[in-house]
């Protein structure tokens, strides 16, 4: 099932499917008798195929919205509900099947495995998957050929550039085709040119029907975007379309124009 | 049942995945990975070789006993280990020969016995010809029988010869040849010494002995009992004996200890001052004294392994902190703490195993080494194939206990702490 959803990634999902739900989440640290609130009640929906990205100051809790939406991290309280499922009474196992299948990571700094080819590090989410083993291979083959490196398939990360390296990621990332990307300031260590290049792909991902949260504090990443999110103290300070999909909404809105026309 | 098929499979996968992968670590840290196993190494190498010497030595002796036959038993003047008689010299220990006399009548369990003496090392000549310290040993015509060594040519040893005390001998074919005899010596006069001695047989060349021998180098030669005490007045005797079966070979033991007893005028209470062993009780003896040596190297080699399992537990500590953002990374992407605990277990059972098989490999060139030192009689010295299983055995489970701990870190580490180490 998840196979055949890799396979057809060009069918743009239609419909307001909700794919993230999130009721009043916090998250609590203890640090000695202090209790430091990184998420004070965060209320949000995501709906299939958004692009979205989250900015706020360091500190602002983005880091830690990005772990719990993961399921990398437990909300201390709330309602996580991904793909119609509540995640926060699922065992450790149960949520690591969750990370497995439904989301995919992309970090800053790549965190490919040295000692493998880059197929081998977009193969290795499958080893702890339970129907990916078979079509490994060509599921790596393929989702390579996805971000554009079907010619890199043997190389080591440190025969890669760094955009290849975080292409390499993405792939591994897509593998398992997950229902979100998550990426963790996914141009933080790219030079500009690169870092363009690697946002075009996400573009494309995005309209090849992906659902894309990215954690970003750079404003042109950001403009990538449908949706920004603002964070402050652990809180939504604002949540709103960017420039970028108000663009999008007018010259579609051109378009029907003219075709009515 | 469905559930249970796929944890099967799960596993599977994962053993494949973790086992080239930690192959591949090995390889990566080539000289570490050395460092670490060369506990396991020495002690499985040790092992190995004890335990192959050890079943060379054992085949021996049974291929000895074979040949000697398993109801022959020897008896010899031994020191009580308690008494008086604790440091009492030899000499006043010694057996004199009609302590014997009798025996068969008084110990319905034994078939024949022989008395023997060693009369020293003499040196022997035949014309211009001599050989120096050749062991001269005075034996009855029973010895024959008792310990098979067939004379090839001639005539063995005869009561005749015993009664008339004749000045004849037994040679063996090393001495006719260094002493330049004929083919057929039968009737050469040869020097004992001062005495004149006539040849009547040549015997077969002694197997290669582990009990009573001496070695290979030296010639004997076989004069009859009584003769013996011509050359010197005083002898040491030995007694071989030979029970009916080997059924009733401790009856026969019990007999001659009362026998002898009554003759050497023991006093109830007192310890014996000699020894009656049949081969089965060296048999014994020798698996007795396997027992110690082996648990005396076992102890050793559990000390190697010991060290060398804190070894391994010190570098896959290592490993796992070296490899921290790879944990987490592969918790990020969906491993289970199971998942994890199992690669790392793996990678230190399989560094156990690269470490066994390297121990084996040399332990076969220890035991190839043993098997050629010369006059060592451990030229049979082999490696059982239960042994290399142990030492599989050993090693991986020196892997798993070791590699628990570290195993279990890893698998508990937390995926965000872990991704965000440096």
């Amino acid at each position: 099932m998840i196979a055949a959803e890799a396979d057809k990634p060009t069918i743009k999902p239609q419909g307001d499917k909700s794919v993230i739900k999130l009721k009043d989440i916090t998250r609590i640290y203890k640090v000695g008798v202090e209790r430091i609130h990184a998420l004070d009640g965060i209320s949000l929906e995501l709906k299939e195929n958004e692009y979205v990205a989250v900015m706020g100051a360091s500190g602002s809790g983005k880091s830690t919205l990005m772990n719990v939406l993961g399921c990398l991290d437990r909300a201390t309280s709330g309602y996580y509900g991904l793909d119609g499922q509540d995640t926060t009474k699922l065992s450790d196992a149960a949520l690591a099947r969750v990370r497995n299948e439904r989301i995919g990571f992309v970090f800053q700094s790549f965190e490919l495995l040295s000692q493998l080819t880059a197929i081998k590090n977009v193969e290795m989410p499958l080893i702890y998957s339970r129907n990916g083993w078979r079509s490994r291979r060509k599921r790596a083959q393929s989702v390579l050929e996805r971000v554009g490196l079907s010619d890199r398939i043997k190389h080591k990360p440190n025969q890669l550039s760094g955009g290849e390296k975080q292409r390499v990621a993405i792939a591994r990332a897509l593998v398992c085709g997950p229902s979100i990307l998550l990426a963790d300031e996914p141009t933080g260590n790219l030079d500009s040119k690169t870092s363009e290049s690697i946002m075009e792909l996400f573009d494309k991902l995005h309209q090849e029907g992906q659902t894309i949260i990215i954690v970003t504090h750079e404003e042109f990443v950001a403009h990538h975007a449908e949706r920004i999110i603002h964070m402050k103290d652990g809180r939504i300070f604002s949540d709103m379309p960017s420039n970028r999909k108000k663009a999008n909404e007018t010259e579609m809105y051109h378009e029907e124009q003219g075709r009515a026309s | 049942m469905r559930f249970i098929m796929r944890a099967i499979i799960g596993f599977f996968r994962l053993f494949y995945q973790s086992v080239f992968l930690s192959l591949s670590q090995i390889w990566a840290n080539k000289t570490r990975s050395i460092l670490t196993t060369i506990g396991i190494v020495i002690g499985v190498a040790s092992v190995t070789a004890v335990i192959a010497a050890l079943s060379g030595l054992k085949a021996k002796i049974l291929t000895q006993v074979e040949t000697l036959g398993s109801n022959t038993i020897f008896i010899q003047p031994k020191r009580p280990d308690t008494g008086p008689l604790q440091h009492a010299p030899w000499w006043s220990i010694r057996f004199l020969p009609e302590q014997f006399d009798g025996m068969l009548e008084h110990c319905p369990s034994v078939k024949r016995f022989g008395r023997q003496t060693w009369a020293g090392s003499q040196t022997v000549s035949f014309r211009e010809k001599s050989v120096e310290n050749v062991s001269i040993r005075g034996i009855e015509p029973d010895c024959h029988k008792i310990e098979s060594r067939p004379v090839m040519l001639g005539r063995p040893l005869s009561v005749i010869d015993e009664m008339q005390v004749r000045q004849v001998c037994l040679i063996d074919p090393k001495l006719r040849n260094d002493l330049r005899l004929d083919r057929d010596c039968i009737g050469q006069p040869i020097l004992i010494g001062h005495n004149t001695f006539y040849i009547i047989g040549v015997l077969e060349p002694r197997p290669e002995s582990l009990f009573g021998g001496g070695d290979q180098e030296r010639s004997e030669i076989f004069i009859p009992f009584k003769t013996s005490f011509k050359l010197q007045r005083y002898l040491y005797i030995g007694v071989l004996a030979e029970s009916k079966s080997a059924e009733v070979s401790e009856d026969a033991r019990a007999e001659i200890s009362f026998f002898l007893r009554r003759t050497r005028n023991i006093k109830p209470g007192e310890p014996d001052n000699f020894e009656v062993m049949s081969l089965q009780n060296l048999l014994d003896m020798f698996n007795k004294m396997a027992l110690i040596v082996t648990m005396v190297a076992s102890g050793i080699v559990g000390i190697s392994l010991l060290v060398g399992g804190v070894g391994i537990m010190n570098i896959m500590l290592v490993t796992v902190s070296e490899r921290t953002r790879e944990i987490g990374l592969r918790k990020a992407v969906g491993a289970k703490k199971s998942a994890i605990l199992t690669q790392f277990l793996i990678e230190s059972v399989v560094l156990c195993f690269v470490g066994g098989l390297v121990g084996i490999g040399f332990g076969q060139l220890l035991t190839t080494g043993i098997a050629n030192i010369p006059k060592v009689e451990l030229d049979m010295a082999y490696i059982p194939l239960w042994a290399i299983g142990i030492s599989f055995g050993f090693s991986g489970a020196v892997g798993i206990f070791f590699g628990m701990f570290p195993a279990i870190k890893a698998a508990r580490l937390d995926p965000i702490e872990a991704l965000r180490h440096e």
